[in-house]
């Protein structure tokens, strides 16, 4: 079996083309990047707001828990027969909205107290310390969630192959219905090694967006997203 | 100077946190309120820079009512200091320092420049400035905290227990540091504390408050210590307050005496005959210790057959380092010394207890015997 999946992904033919592989993994990023872009344009700046005034914090519980409990492939399949194929998409963005708008809330929530009680007496206007306080030291937990919801969208994409949207569960799905099972299990690594690259990318840009003096906080208490994800 | 004209605070749950409560915190001056837990001490400090509104009441700064000033503004002309110092993880402690001047809208260069003699100010190095404040120790991180609040030049300080959440030894640095900073300064500091030491050694004026909000006793601490208003403040300042008195009585007619002294250094020819107990000093004349009544010197003295010596008491400093230095002394005799730590005399606990006896004053005494 391993020689045969080996074979496979080292066929030149199965790289290129229309249907190949490079023009699915690509496909399937562009998706969960734009999808994940999408939720974080409405999550963040809403999560941030909820952080910041406490107002409506019994709303991030409630939705993440809902989102969580829908199943995945009904959704995908339900508003893609409602509307057309690409309204899977729309799914993609409901999936990845909760991980981001939670991240985002518990990182502002978690920002310590007194930071933001001395922010306040010594005259910061609330603007001023969301912007210089919360938002930095909040970026840690904003980015795991980010991750989070980019890992959920990376497994669903290749889900909504299913409603005729591109990407690596194409072939996955392909090869299932052909019985090639060499092309399913290939198509199955790819999507892993995607969603690890991807990660690791994420990862990168978590390194360069968190301020040093925040890192230094999270390396000391073992507070960071990695921290609060096991606390869970 | 500020004022506090019948102020009440009742939370919406009815609990009240400060009863009807007036006081005037004398400008320049540091003013502290203590008491217990629930006793409404930080209301009352966070009305000031209207972190909490009264529900009833005025609170006046220089005159004018904090109520016509918007938050943010009087606030940035506010130094305030808290527990944990509340320092921005994010920012390295010299952009803590300089935050408020950001505000105020100087240049970063300026600010920095600013944040910079600041850091020196409280006795941290410059290099200090560059760090984080997760690098920093706690007693460190709350000298950043107060260099940050008097980065503005504010002439009000609100300080809310700035100095609790750190050991007792760092605590008393950071105690005689705001002294010293307070002689330069001059600011008026309002300062909340639960801890009535604290509250004895950094104070001019010291109000104690009780549970529910209530001011129990406003007097300079010396007043405080010998006449508490009743039982409540006698129970508070503790059973130590006649020993903690001493701290505001005067050592001036104290008379140090001699005791044989040696060198480190001298050998065995050079001890005088040992009869009693012989003070042991450095090149520069300052104690390091003690040796014993017939002790027996091999060679040359050296540090290490030395008994160590108890507490310093510097020449003019209040009674109670003189009757502590004696206390804790192992041979019994305090040791006197300078400003630079250079040996002057020796002072017994029956001398110190003669000075209070003979300083008493004559009708209290004979009251006490009708």
């Amino acid at each position: 079996m391993i020689s045969e999946i080996a074979a496979w992904l080292l066929d030149p033919a199965h790289w290129t083309g229309g249907e190949g592989v490079l023009r699915q993994s690509w496909l399937h990023l562009l998706y969960c990047v734009f999808a994940v872009c999408a939720a974080a344009v409405i999550a963040i700046p809403l999560g941030l707001y909820i952080g910041h005034t406490g107002r409506g914090s019994v709303l991030v519980v409630a939705f993440g828990n809902a989102v969580r409990a829908l199943p995945t492939l009904g959704l995908v399949t339900g508003l893609a027969m409602l509307y057309q194929g690409s309204a899977a998409l729309a799914a993609l963005v409901v999936l990845a909205f909760p991980a981001v708008l939670s991240g985002t809330y518990a990182g502002v929530n978690a920002v310590p107290a007194d930071a933001v009680d001395a922010a306040r007496g010594m005259g910061m206007s609330s603007a001023q310390r969301l912007w210089q306080v919360e938002l930095p030291n909040a970026l840690p937990l904003l980015m795991g969630g980010v991750r989070n919801a980019m890992l959920q969208v990376m497994a669903t994409t290749a889900i909504a192959a299913y409603v005729g949207l591109g990407g690596l569960g194409k072939l996955l799905i392909e090869g299932q219905a052909i019985r090639h099972y060499d092309q399913m299990a290939s198509a199955a690594i790819l999507i892993a090694l995607l969603a690890v690259l991807v990660d690791l990318v994420l990862a990168g840009l978590t390194r360069l967006l968190v301020p040093r003096g925040v890192m230094l906080v999270v390396a000391e208490t073992g507070a960071g997203p990695r921290g609060r994800r096991e606390q869970r | 100077m500020i004022e506090f004209r019948s102020v009440r605070k009742q939370y919406d749950d009815g609990t009240v946190a400060v009863q009807e409560l007036s006081l005037t915190v004398p400008a320049g001056t540091v003013t502290v309120l203590v008491g217990p837990s629930g006793c409404g001490k930080t209301t009352l400090l966070r009305m000031v820079n209207r972190m909490i509104e009264p529900s009833s009441g005025a609170v006046l700064l220089d005159g004018g009512d904090v109520r016509d000033s918007e938050p943010a503004r009087l606030r940035r002309g506010i130094g305030y200091v808290i527990q944990q110092a509340g320092l921005f993880p994010h920012r390295t402690v010299r952009d803590n320092v300089a935050t408020v001047p950001r505000l105020f809208g100087h240049g970063r260069r300026e600010a920095r420049r600013r944040a910079e003699g600041l850091l020196e100010r409280v006795g941290l190095p410059s290099e200090i400035g560059k760090r984080y404040p997760a690098q920093l120790s706690g007693g460190q991180q709350q000298r950043v905290g107060v260099a940050r609040a008097l980065a503005a030049d504010p002439p009000v300080l609100l300080m809310d227990e700035p100095f609790s959440a750190v050991d007792p030894v760092v605590r008393e640095g950071l105690q005689d540091e705001l002294l010293r900073l307070q002689g330069e300064l001059g600011k008026t500091v309002l300062f909340v504390t639960h801890d009535i030491d604290e509250a004895v050694k950094l104070g001019e004026n010291v109000a104690v408050l009780r549970q529910g909000g209530y001011l129990a006793q406003y007097a300079p601490p010396e007043q405080l210590l010998a006449e508490p208003a009743d039982d409540f403040v006698t129970s508070f300042v503790g059973r130590d307050r006649g020993y903690r008195r001493l701290s505001f009585v005067d050592s001036s007619g104290l008379r140090a005496g001699s005791v044989d002294t040696v060198r480190i250094g001298d050998t065995s020819a050079d001890v005088p005959s040992q009869a009693g107990w012989v003070l042991v000093l450095d090149t520069h004349d300052r104690p390091r210790g003690w040796l014993p009544p017939e002790a027996t010197i091999h060679g040359q003295l050296t540090e290490d057959q030395l008994i160590a010596g108890g507490s310093l008491h510097t020449g003019g400093a209040p009674l109670r380092g003189a009757l502590d230095a004696a206390l804790s002394s192992p041979s019994g005799l305090g040791v006197v010394v300078d400003e630079d730590g250079v040996y002057l005399g020796v002072v017994t606990a029956r001398q110190v207890l003669e000075i209070l006896e003979s300083g008493r004053h004559p009708a209290v005494s004979e009251g006490a015997f009708r």
